[in-house]
């Protein structure tokens, strides 16, 4: 059994597809590894009983574990929220549906920060998610459920969303592959929005070559999505080996300050690898990216409030009980169904459209937002990607940090400029460190960044990168073997400590 | 104090129109009226997490038409905005509408120009239950989603209007108009056109605006002209007795005519207007463009002024003739029907003695439906023209055509109606009128012209009409003129 879940996601497909891999057995053994769920990861599991409309004709691709903003016909679909507690929706995403297409059945629905507003999984209505690599730590958010299914060896691989750094900040804290597209290559038709501007779906996976292979059945134009446009070509699997003429570059102004130790020391050994696999390495300047978080936390919670005023308990989840008229019934709905952090950024985002202020928040950061495109169209003029580390710590304690809004949102320091330009960015699992206050080594992610559709050198640059860092940790008790991709040379193993 | 005389009207309007495509604006859900209630609902329209809106490309089209008719600038690229408010019409909370850049800017119709013309979604329809009718006090507030996302166009006017009569009359311009491009059914009764009125007073000659009251609920002709008077009369009793004019929307009453302000509570918004994320900018392709240009038919306006420069009809009669294509047609081919007959003249006689002719016969026809075909009417005026009949036997054969139709060369024949011709059995026949009317003939002698009615009257008596009204007036002036 468990050497079913060793194989990567593309293997077990590619073994289908040879016939030397029944599917449904395949199946099977990840529905067994799902229902071993200690950290509060899934809010829904198939239990292999009848799967009603997101049944699968004929399964040839790995079950996929959906975060649980998707929304999948007739089966639960929360956000995370105690409002949506109960919704089954009539409809399922776009992206679900292809993966249903294509063959892929879906294992679960996976646990998230409530409308994907956070970075720890702390803000989910059903309790937070453990990271498999420490239970006292938080697996990252808001896609945290679906990072610590994968890295847990409870999935193969799973989808999350991506809005300031969703994906690849709990991909960095789980030590697995975690992939923001191009705005618009995936549709976001199904998927709960929190900020529409700047949601993205993608994949979170054991490894690079896994990520090309969901990217490629997720991708598309939709016509159900008017900003979806899909790729300009299907991506294919990452084969590079070396980095000989591409150019990295590393923002001048990163704050390096602000970057624990040991993620510093990984990073810079990862610029290193980059150098020795014949990758040139230099700095340059984005000097607007360090007012993304600002302009990120007046853009995204404004979408929100007006995204989330549809939950008023009229037509579906949860209404509270009101012996008063409809408006007094909307705000006890309200009241009781959001959370402090989706309360704190309604409020946040109703200020910044009112009249009066638009101009001075929502205008003005908007103008921040473009300013923040044009430094990475310039960089990109120079250089074909810009990377940081993913995340400037390791997995935090779980509580340490739900008391700081703005240190918490300071997580997503070096993922929200990409989403603000709408550029596609990956985080891959680079190596281990210690955390800030002590204790055992835990997983340190590498973004990297590149042009608007620039997806597929993104996928080989770091397939070649991936191959060459050879990570090989992994949480105890994980099934999979250490080090990722059936091509692998395996060397590697120092982990960049 | 000032006099009612020295206060101008100054009345803008704002028209929804709703679009007859065949599904909503931004959901495939079909168009219904009258169906069972929440019928044509989809998750997009029910405002589901997750949807996204999708434009209606038809939607656009019937825009562009508009534009086009109203002779609109159009917007290269033009944007959707939300405008959030909680109401349980909107599932959403917001509705998305054209705000900064809506698809056709300056454009005119008639003597009125137009300020825009936007796209928008329609709300669901609320039914209150209860005795106010309204959600506030009413026990239970249900909701119909099938009007939920039908496509409107919102057109806005500059304030041009300076009359209830003029705004109602210039709202059945636009009706007709926006009928004959085939996009709406333009039914106030039905509520797919709604037309609200944006109505201040100010002295008259000056150039600003006064302070505006915004008035809803007309939905006929005959309420938007009487509700605009109603608030006209009090706006102008406000600032006759030194008060101020508040600005506030109305709600206007078709029962007693009264005029009740909307509770500020539900108009107390900040709609937050930002972008709408979900959908791209509209920039209609030159193909379109031209595509709704040539689509157009000949629109009332336009009809008008080829009537009044082309065939020289006066400006009422042309504005009559014009308004709708059937009449217009019919007209025109009585017109055409009529050689050597001014159109001017066919025109008095469409718009004149056949309408008294119908509302005499007592039907409610108009001339179109009537029996009188514009062939007919063409050859009546023609022989009235060319002198074969009398004016008045013209009368009388057009009541024969009105009431059994035909043809009116076998009416005059079969009532001997023909114009008399020989001048010898005329000039008699004068003669002895004149003998019989000494004292008229007398006045006329001394140069009291009008006396001449008096003979004429009994000439015609005596012809049973048939004799031709000027050659007789002729006849007469000769005769005592030589004697």
């Amino acid at each position: 059994m468990s050497d079913l879940l060793a194989l990567t996601a593309l293997q077990a497909h590619e073994a289908m597809v040879a016939g030397d891999l029944g599917a449904g057995e395949y199946a099977d053994a990840w529905r067994a590894a799902a229902a071993s769920d200690e950290l509060n990861a899934y809010l829904w599991r198939d239990e292999g009983g009848d799967a009603g409309a997101l049944a699968v004709e004929r399964p040839s691709i790995a079950p996929v574990a959906v975060k649980d903003i998707f929304c999948t016909e007739g089966v639960p679909t929360t956000a995370g929220s105690r409002i949506l507690e109960g919704y089954r929706p009539p409809y399922t995403a776009t992206a679900v549906r292809r993966l249903l297409e294509a063959g892929a059945p879906i294992l679960g629905k996976t646990n998230m920060d409530e409308f994907a507003m956070g970075s720890s999984n702390e803000n989910s209505a059903y309790g937070p998610v453990l990271n498999p690599w420490d239970p006292g730590r938080v697996p990252g958010g808001s896609s945290g459920g679906s990072a610590a299914v994968v890295a847990g060896g409870l999935a193969p691989w799973a989808l999350g969303t991506d809005t300031g750094g969703s994906i690849r900040q709990p991909a960095s804290l789980c030590g697995i592959v975690g992939l923001k597209p191009t705005y618009g290559a995936i549709s976001r038709y199904g998927m709960i929005a929190f900020a529409s501007s700047l949601d993205q779906c993608g994949p979170l996976t054991r490894d690079v070559s896994d990520a090309a292979l969901l990217l490629g059945i997720l991708q598309g134009r939709d016509p159900c999505d008017s900003t979806s446009v899909g790729l300009p070509d299907a991506p294919r699997l990452p084969d590079r080996e070396d980095l000989a003429g591409l150019r990295f570059a590393v923002p001048a102004d990163l704050a390096r300050e602000a970057i624990e130790p040991g993620v510093r020391e990984v990073f810079e050994a990862t610029l290193a690898r980059i150098e020795a696999l014949g990758g040139e390495v230099a700095e340059v300047a984005l000097p607007h990216a360090e007012h993304g978080i600002s302009a990120y936390y007046v853009i995204a919670p404004a979408e929100a409030s007006s995204n989330l005023a549809r939950y008023d308990g009229v037509r579906y989840g949860m209404r509270a009980d009101s012996s008063g008229d409809t408006i007094e019934m909307y705000e006890a709905t309200r009241a009781q169904g959001f959370g402090a952090e989706v309360k704190r950024r309604i409020m946040l985002g109703t200020y910044a459209l009112s009249s009066g202020y638009y101009d001075a928040y929502y205008g003005q950061a908007q103008k921040v937002r473009t300013k923040i495109a044009a430094d990475f169209e310039a960089a990109f003029a120079e250089f074909d990607f810009v990377v940081t580390p993913t995340s400037p710590s390791v997995a935090f304690g779980l509580g340490e940090k739900t008391d700081d809004p703005l240190a918490m949102y300071l997580n997503d320091f070096f993922t929200v400029p990409m989403s603000l330009a709408g550029i596609p960015a990956i985080s891959i699992p680079a190596g281990l460190a210690e955390p800030a206050g002590g204790g055992p080594e835990l997983p340190v992610g590498f973004q990297i960044a590149a042009p608007a559709f620039g997806e597929q050198k993104l996928l080989d640059a770091a397939y070649a990168l991936e191959q060459a860092i050879g990570f090989d940790a992994a949480p105890s008790g994980a099934p999979y073997p250490p080090v990722p991709g059936k091509r692998a040379t395996g060397t590697g193993g120092e982990g960049g400590g | 104090m000032r006099g009612v005389a020295e206060l101008e009207a100054v009345i803008g309007l704002e028209i929804h129109v709703q679009l007859a495509t065949r599904t909503k604006m931004f959901c495939g859900c079909e168009l219904s009226f009258g169906d069972e209630p929440n019928v044509h609902t989809c998750p997009v329209c029910l405002a589901h997490p997750g949807v996204l809106p999708v434009v209606n490309e038809e939607a656009i089209r019937s825009a562009l038409k508009i534009a086009a008719a109203l002779e609109c600038e159009v917007a290269p690229r033009s944007i959707f905005h939300r405008k959030n408010y909680f109401y349980p019409d909107s599932p959403k909370a917001y509705q998305i509408s054209q705000y900064d850049i809506p698809i056709a800017g300056a454009g005119r119709l008639g003597e009125v120009r137009i300020h825009r013309a936007h796209l928008e979604e329609d709300a669901a329809k609320m039914i209150h239950v209860g005795e106010s009718g309204r959600i506030h006090g009413s026990g239970a507030s249900l909701v119909d989603f099938n009007r939920g996302g039908t496509p409107l166009v919102e057109i806005v006017t500059e304030p041009d209007l300076r009359s209830a009569a003029e705004a109602a009359s210039w709202a059945r311009l636009l009706r007709e108009t926006v009928r004959q491009l085939g996009v709406s059914d333009v039914s106030m009764e039905e509520g797919s056109l709604r037309v609200d009125g944006n109505i201040s007073v100010r002295p008259a000659g000056s150039e600003q605006l006064g302070t505006k009251t915004e008035l809803k609920n007309m939905n006929s002709f005959r309420f938007l002209e009487r509700g605009i008077e109603a608030e006209l009369a009090r706006q102008r009793e406000i600032v006759e007795s030194g008060g101020r004019v508040e600005q506030e929307t109305l709600h206007y009453h078709p029962e007693d005519g009264s005029l009740h302000p909307l509770r500020s509570k539900e108009e107390a918004h900040d709609y937050r207007y930002f972008p709408e994320p979900d959908l791209v900018a509209i920039a209609p392709t030159e193909a379109m463009l031209r595509e709704a240009r040539e689509s157009l038919p000949e629109l009332p306006a336009h009809r008008q002024a080829r009537y009044e420069a082309e065939l020289g009809l006066a400006a009422d009669v042309a504005a009559l003739l014009a308004a709708d294509p059937e009449t217009a047609a019919y007209f025109e081919r009585a017109s055409g029907g009529a050689e050597g007959v001014e159109p001017r003249v066919v025109a008095n006689w469409v718009t004149g003695e056949l309408a008294a002719a119908l509302r005499q016969g007592g039907g409610e026809a108009t001339a179109v439906e009537s029996k009188v075909t514009p062939e007919a009417l063409a050859e009546l005026v023609k022989l009235v023209a060319e002198k074969k009949i009398s004016h008045g036997s013209g009368k009388t054969v057009l009541a024969a055509l009105v009431a059994d139709g035909g043809d009116p060369a076998a009416i005059v024949e079969r009532e001997g109606l023909a114009q008399i011709s020989d001048s010898g059995e005329l000039e008699s026949i004068v003669a002895a009128a004149i003998e019989a009317n000494p004292e008229a003939a007398d006045q006329i002698r001394s140069g009291n012209g009008k006396a001449i009615g008096a003979i004429v009257g009994a000439v015609m008596k005596q012809t049973q009409g048939r004799a031709d009204g000027g050659e007789v007036n002729r006849l007469i002036k000769e005769k005592l003129a030589g004697g």
